[in-house]
């Protein structure tokens, strides 16, 4: 429990995709540009997290490790497939987003129309395969713990986007040296964010 | 070997007015935690440089034979076995870099630049100029890359490649590392001055 709970905290505020890591950059920087847009890719994200890292996680413990392959039976212990891990992560990461793109768009037109645009980007949001690569390094001990770290990394992502949007929408009033207008000035936004968000770095749960 | 003007203005237009970083707005994603010192920030910048090359090379070459509604996924795998073997080649060979990379080097897969130069360019041009085209666009992205990883090593450790270039005598008058610059958020900030730098003379550059 304490464990689940730990990863959780970690996750959102220490761990931050984007500000420890600059993963998803790109859709963060082209997207953040009103709060109600982010919000769509925010939640999106959070929802393909919570779901490929799963997925990938039993992947990993019960077709790519070493060892794996064991359940099959004992002459494939010796068995590692890790070198296929990259191909098959984003395999899964595509089919699923395709997969849930058309579910969404026949169930819920609504929402298809309000997220639908965000659903084939994710598909390349570094967050994504990040997410999925460094549960590969952390070696969780169960599926639980894993869930709840992609869980953690969408809303943190999310968090991000949001407060991102938020200032940048103020922005437009103030005045900024000409050189640094629209790109400039949104790296150094993130980075006094990302500055901020390591004041959680000595938490401990 | 003799390039054509419009080869030469495809290779080296992205070191420059073209930069997938700082004017493309490409890529930023998966490097930039990296260039805390000099050694990976190279290392990541030839990896993305063959990466896009090759990937470019071989979507070119399977441009007429792609179905337009499946070529995300043709791409995706196609990048990702390139990006397999660089893993694998820089495991064998230079491992503590390729551990210091650690999960960043699967991340040249989602890497915007290398999707981006592939529907942009490849899709739609012959093999040759598109190997220019990625070539130049990785050694584009590569050239931030390493300044930016030149002057977090700099001043953040005092050393480049791993040997103390700032003397001795200047810590004993007082000068001091600046712990600041090898934190993730100081890589932003570098590059902002970069594109400060590259915006204020070059006018057409800015943004209204």
């Amino acid at each position: 429990m304490q464990d689940i709970l730990s990863t959780f905290v970690r996750s959102i505020f220490i761990d931050n995709m984007i500000f420890a890591y600059f993963l998803g950059m790109c859709s963060f920087l082209a997207v953040s540009k009103n709060v109600k847009t982010a919000m769509g890719l925010g939640i999106a994200v959070v929802f393909v997290l919570a779901a490929t890292l799963p997925l990938n996680y039993l992947l990993e413990v019960y077709v790519l490790k070493q060892g794996a392959l064991t359940w099959l039976g004992p002459q494939f212990a010796e068995v590692d497939l890790s070198f296929l891990s990259l191909i098959i992560f984003i395999a899964v990461i595509a089919s699923f987003v395709q997969l849930v793109e058309m579910v969404v768009e026949k169930f819920s037109p609504s929402l298809y129309t309000s997220l639908g645009i965000f659903l084939p980007l994710i598909a390349v949001n570094c967050a994504i395969l990040g997410g999925s690569l460094f549960m590969q390094q952390k070696e969780f001990p169960n599926v639980g713990v894993a869930t709840v770290y992609g869980l953690g990394s969408g809303i943190g992502w999310l968090l991000a986007i949001v407060g991102m949007a938020a200032i940048r929408e103020k922005l437009n009033y103030s005045d900024i040296p000409k050189p640094l207008k629209g790109l400039g000035i949104a790296f150094i936004i993130t980075a006094l964010m990302g500055i901020g968000f390591m004041s959680f770095s000595g938490i401990k749960i | 070997m003799g390039l054509s003007e419009k080869n030469k203005l495809i290779l080296l237009g992205p070191l420059g007015k073209d930069n997938p970083i700082t004017v493309q707005m490409l890529g930023i994603c998966s490097a930039l935690a990296v260039t805390s010192k000099l050694e990976p920030s190279i290392v990541m910048a030839l990896s993305v440089t063959v990466v896009t090359a090759f990937s470019n090379l071989v979507i070119s070459l399977l441009r007429n034979t792609i179905p337009s509604r499946i070529r995300i996924i043709v791409q995706l795998v196609v990048v990702a076995t390139l990006v397999t073997i660089v893993n694998e080649i820089l495991k064998a060979f230079a491992y503590d870099v390729s551990k210091q990379l650690s999960v960043f080097i699967g991340l040249i897969i989602t890497n915007c630049i290398v999707m981006g130069r592939l529907e942009a360019f490849a899709l739609g041009n012959k093999p040759w100029p598109s190997f220019l085209d990625g070539a130049g666009n990785g050694l584009g992205y590569g050239i931030i890359l390493i300044i930016v990883g030149f002057f977090r090593e700099l001043f953040g450790s005092g050393t480049l490649l791993g040997f103390q270039v700032i003397p001795q005598s200047f810590y004993d008058m007082g000068y001091s590392n600046n712990g600041l610059m090898i934190l993730p958020p100081m890589a932003l900030i570098v590059v902002a001055c970069i594109i400060w730098v590259q915006r204020a003379k070059d006018k057409d550059l800015q943004e209204k």
